[in-house]
């Protein structure tokens, strides 16, 4: 298939399998089976489309005179697409053994809006001008709010409520701030390798056009703007897997890093040094979510800052301003989507079989669920940055770039956290292996095999990425 | 019959309102209605395509008397972008008024409600088209006072719509009184009162004091008429209890006729060089939009009658239209047009819908739509819609009006106002969100009215809807035409669009 037709089907399918879901509402293996089948269609497409050159490039609309929405994938984008489009399916599945194990009510709402959050991200990752890219944005916090309160109890509407109110108001306010002054300024909005804005901008502004990106992209959930990501864990747990630990966060981050790299330039923001500070602000906020993460006894709410932490990597990987560092930040897109979403598999295989949520319940759980726990244990050592897992490369590369600019304090920080991120997740492993249960526990009880299916196949991911790395390295130098 | 056309849009509601008046029997009125401003519409397109295609200004002549003698009408990119909006509002709010007055207003008023109701939109058209200022007051006054007249109806349900019709009198004639002493001024100075004259003989009295007198007489009284920031006290009550058809159409049109004249004779007449309008319209105008627009949006949040909540709604986006002017330069004026046109289509969409609703519950409040959103969607998502499309969502008209307006900000390095325009109309978001939470997350209470609706109540908001999303998609030739209309009176700069 050409680039184009494989645009057109990326962004497609995720819609027509939110539209076979409303047809099948009343037949729901066909319902449920039709979605994993898309999805694995479209895992291939993201594969293929990522192994096409780039350059391929599509208008579907104008908007207004120079404002088009229009798709023109590159490495990065593909990357997302490739992370976003393989975890659909394996979420797809993984949701359907939940959604039936934890009697969740709702499910045809529940894969409808499943569906289009993806439709939204693949538009995102594809996008080829920042309009685009930010018309997608809104949908994905749009599409996603229902599945945040997908409960509907009074906790839900307030989770629901931190979630649309952080992520919409940073998004109109700084967001479209920036982007509609970047267009004033460079005429353009277009994703061009080097950057638009070198020689369009007074470098004395650069710092502060980059505040509004790094702040008006809430989904990066720098600090302080984080709170949404742990309001929203209220959500189901597919939802926290798939949307809040790759999806929407990934979005963020990916846009953050899309916007350093071909809209100011990593050389422009070399030269200006207008980035310098949101090393320091990523820093901080690597830091403190993991020490916030280390207080929190609930699971989910664990998992939720030890992702705002790393999170913070990929911003650092733009803010350090050089090609090795942006490599390193567009891999730990891969790298710890893979992981963080094996995690939250094995935080709903935990619920659905033995309904439990508080770390301290957890005690010798890893004896009676072999698998999710050793699934665990290989995506915790991934983020922790463990060879042979694919946290590592990320990890190094990162390091790498902060040599590369002198930055030997950030050193420190990714050391400190790496040490930080093994306490809290290690706690989790060594509990379910060591320690003694709270409540006797008899012979093997895993989750259904629909959620076991998943969470292995993207603990295997970890463990493949490594070995596969070759085809993941982005090179940002030219 | 085509050459016509400029002033026949004017001439068939103003000669079908005394037919109108003496009508009597439910639909007759209407219809007639319905059918004269169908016209008025489809004229007042086939107006802006004319325009559009041979791309300069067209003048009618009455009577065949040449200008300055004689009083033209002039139709420009300006005016041609312009009068769709008004009659094509007054022809879908008519559609809607059938059953809305039908609701509100005594049957044996139906004849008189539909004269003035003519009249209104006669009036408008007029001032839209005319080329002779002393003309535009006349239709100012002839579009106001029946205006007066309809928002005075509501009393048969709601008694304070006579108090808020005294106030809107007693202000609105108080604005269109210094509107004309500023005129006569002018005529006193120049001796004219066709527009295109007197910028022609203006620079050789610019200096005068009493020429800037003139001016500012000519710009206080419409920022009265139009509702700017701190002159709009008469807007949000006349707008709250006017009978619900009525609503509907003077809040998507009544003001901007103001705006519009107040451009064209600011920007038309005096002009961007005239000595000190810069600071005293521009910086003014900018200043007192966007506090406008905080206190619009502010108190918009607070509020919980929907028909005010909104209307204070409009007293912030009046404001962005004032910040467009301010800007004082083509790409600004040219955001102030594109948001008057995708305003009235919001607004409109609003207005429509919440008058459904008033029109069935009496009122409507916050209380009123709890837990509609099961009982009406189709309703209540067209006021989703309009709420979206008021805080400028992507793909919504109100996006493409945000984009041009911040942009003018820029090109200017208004760079602190640009920030304060944006957080403004993101608050905007808080009122609608309050909306959302009542019709949808909330259960409906017990005992409350059921609420109904049928495709003819809803049909017209939706057009409108439609209209908001279409023009949001695919904004392309709005723009062209906007921008059209901003170099009429600002000329174009090369390289710009």
């Amino acid at each position: 298939m050409s680039a184009e037709n494989l645009i057109y089907t990326l962004l497609s399918l995720p819609l027509l399998a939110s539209a076979l879901v409303l047809l099948f509402r009343n037949q729901p293996n066909l319902r449920d089976g039709q979605a994993v089948l898309l999805g694995i269609i479209s895992a291939g497409a993201a594969f293929q489309l990522y192994l096409l050159p780039t350059g391929a490039s599509l208008t579907l609309l104008e908007l207004a005179p120079g404002l088009t929405l229009s798709f023109t994938p590159e490495p990065l984008g593909k990357l997302f697409a490739l992370v976003a489009g393989t975890l659909w399916p394996l979420a797809t599945l993984y949701t359907i053994g939940y959604m039936r194990g934890a009697k969740e009510k709702n499910h045809t709402r529940f894969l409808f809006f499943y569906a289009v959050a993806i439709h939204a991200t693949m538009g995102i990752a594809l996008s080829g001008n920042l309009l685009t890219l930010f018309v997608f944005y809104e949908m994905l916090t749009f599409s996603t709010y229902p599945l945040v309160t997908h409960k509907g109890d009074e906790a839900a509407l307030k989770a629901g409520r931190v979630y649309l109110g952080i992520l919409v108001a940073s998004s109109i306010v700084f967001l479209l701030f920036g982007v509609i002054g970047v267009w004033a300024m460079a005429g353009t909005l277009d994703f061009v390798s080097g950057g638009i804005l070198a020689g369009k901008i007074d470098p004395f502004y650069v710092p502060a056009l980059l505040a509004l990106f790094a702040f008006g992209i809430g989904k990066a959930a720098l600090m302080p703007l984080h709170r949404w990501l742990p309001a929203a864990m209220v959500a189901p747990t597919p939802v926290s897997a798939l949307l809040h630990a790759v999806a929407v966060v990934k979005a963020g981050v990916f846009t953050v890093l899309k916007v350093g790299v071909y809209i100011f330039g990593i050389d422009f923001l070399k030269e200006t040094g207008g980035s310098e500070w949101l090393v320091w602000v990523a820093s901080f906020s690597i830091l403190a979510a993991s020490i916030v993460a280390m207080t929190k006894t609930n699971l989910k709410a664990r998992l939720a800052y030890s992702t705002v932490s790393q999170l913070g990597y990929i911003v650092m990987g733009m803010a350090l301003a050089t090609p090795f560092a942006a490599s390193g930040a567009a891999l730990h897109i891969a790298a710890h989507g893979a992981g963080k979403i094996t995690l939250f598999f094995c935080a709903g295989a935990i619920y659905v079989a033995h309904k439990r949520t508080d770390i301290q319940d957890m005690n010798g759980l890893g004896r009676t669920m072999p698998i999710t726990y050793t699934a665990f244990a290989l995506a915790a050592l991934s983020i922790i940055g463990v060879p042979p897992l694919a946290g590592a490369w990320s990890k190094f590369m990162l390091m790498g770039g902060a040599l590369d600019n002198g930055y030997l304090l950030v050193l420190g920080v990714l050391m400190v956290s790496s040490l930080l991120n093994l306490v809290y997740l290690g706690e989790i492993v060594i509990r379910g292996f060591f320690a003694n249960p709270t409540r006797k526990l008899k012979g093997v009880q895993e989750a259904p095999l629909t959620m076991l299916l998943p969470l292995s196949m993207t603990a295997l991911l970890s463990l493949a990425l490594f070995f596969a790395i070759d085809l993941f390295i982005i090179d940002f130098g030219g | 019959m085509m050459q016509h056309l400029p002033i026949l849009q004017v001439l068939l509601p103003l000669l079908a309102s005394p037919f109108a008046a003496l009508l009597r029997g439910r639909d007759v009125a209407w219809g007639l209605t319905f059918v004269t401003t169908g016209l008025a519409f489809l004229i007042s397109i086939a107006l802006f395509f004319q325009q559009r295609a041979i791309g300069e200004t067209m003048i009618y002549e009455l009577g065949n008397w040449a200008a300055p003698l004689g009083i033209v009408y002039v139709i420009d990119a300006a005016s041609a972008l312009v009068l769709p909006v008004i009659s094509g509002i007054g022809f879908i709010a008519t559609l809607a008024a059938r059953q809305l007055v039908a609701a509100e207003i005594d049957a044996r008023d139906h004849g008189l409600f539909y004269a003035a109701w003519l009249l209104t939109i006669a009036g408008m058209m007029g001032q839209v088209t005319t080329g002779d200022a002393f003309n535009i007051f006349v239709f100012l006054e002839i579009s106001s006072l029946s205006a007066y007249a309809l928002v005075a109806m509501g009393a048969g349900r709601d008694r304070r719509a006579l108090p808020a019709a005294f106030n809107y009198l007693i202000l609105g004639t108080v604005g269109a009184t210094f509107y004309v002493i500023g005129l006569g001024l002018l005529y006193m100075l120049t001796g004219t009162l066709n527009l295109a004259d007197l910028a022609e003989r203006l620079p050789h009295v610019e200096e005068t004091r009493a020429a800037f007198t003139a001016m500012a007489f000519i710009a206080l009284g419409l920022f009265l008429k139009m509702a700017l920031f701190p002159l709009h006290f008469w807007l949000v009550p006349a707008y709250a209890h006017a009978p619900s058809a009525v609503t509907a159409l003077m809040a998507s049109t009544a003001t901007k006729v103001s705006v519009y004249v107040l451009i064209r004779l600011i920007f038309g007449v005096f002009g961007v060089e005239f000595p000190g309008l810069a600071d005293a319209v521009g910086l003014l105008v900018l200043t007192l939009g966007i506090a406008g627009a905080f206190v619009g949006t502010l108190a918009a949040i607070v509020e919980t009658d929907l028909k005010k909540l909104f209307a204070q709604s409009s007293i912030a986006q009046l404001g962005y239209m004032a910040i467009g002017i301010g800007a004082m330069s083509a790409t600004g004026l040219a955001a102030a047009f594109l948001h008057l046109f995708n305003h009235a289509l919001m607004k409109g969409a609003l207005f429509l819908a919440i008058g459904m609703i008033a029109a069935q519950a009496g009122r409507a409040t916050m209380g009123t739509i709890q837990g509609a959103g099961k009982q009406i969607p189709i309703t209540m998502t067209a006021i989703l819609f309009g709420g979206l499309a008021l805080i400028g969502v992507p793909l919504t008209a109100g996006f493409i009006s945000k984009l041009y307006l911040i942009r003018a900000l820029l090109e200017q390095n208004f760079w602190l106002l640009a920030g304060l325009t944006f957080i403004s109309s993101a608050l905007a978001l808080a009122y609608v969100w309050k909306i959302i939470e009542a019709a949808w997350l909330q259960p409906r209470p017990n005992g409350a009215p059921v609420l109904r609706e049928t495709a003819s109540q809803y049909i017209p908001a939706w057009i409108m809807v439609v209209a908001t999303l279409g023009f949001g998609i695919y904004a392309t030739p709005l723009v062209e035409a906007a921008f059209a209309a901003a170099h009429v009176f600002i000329p174009s700069v090369a390289g710009a669009n």
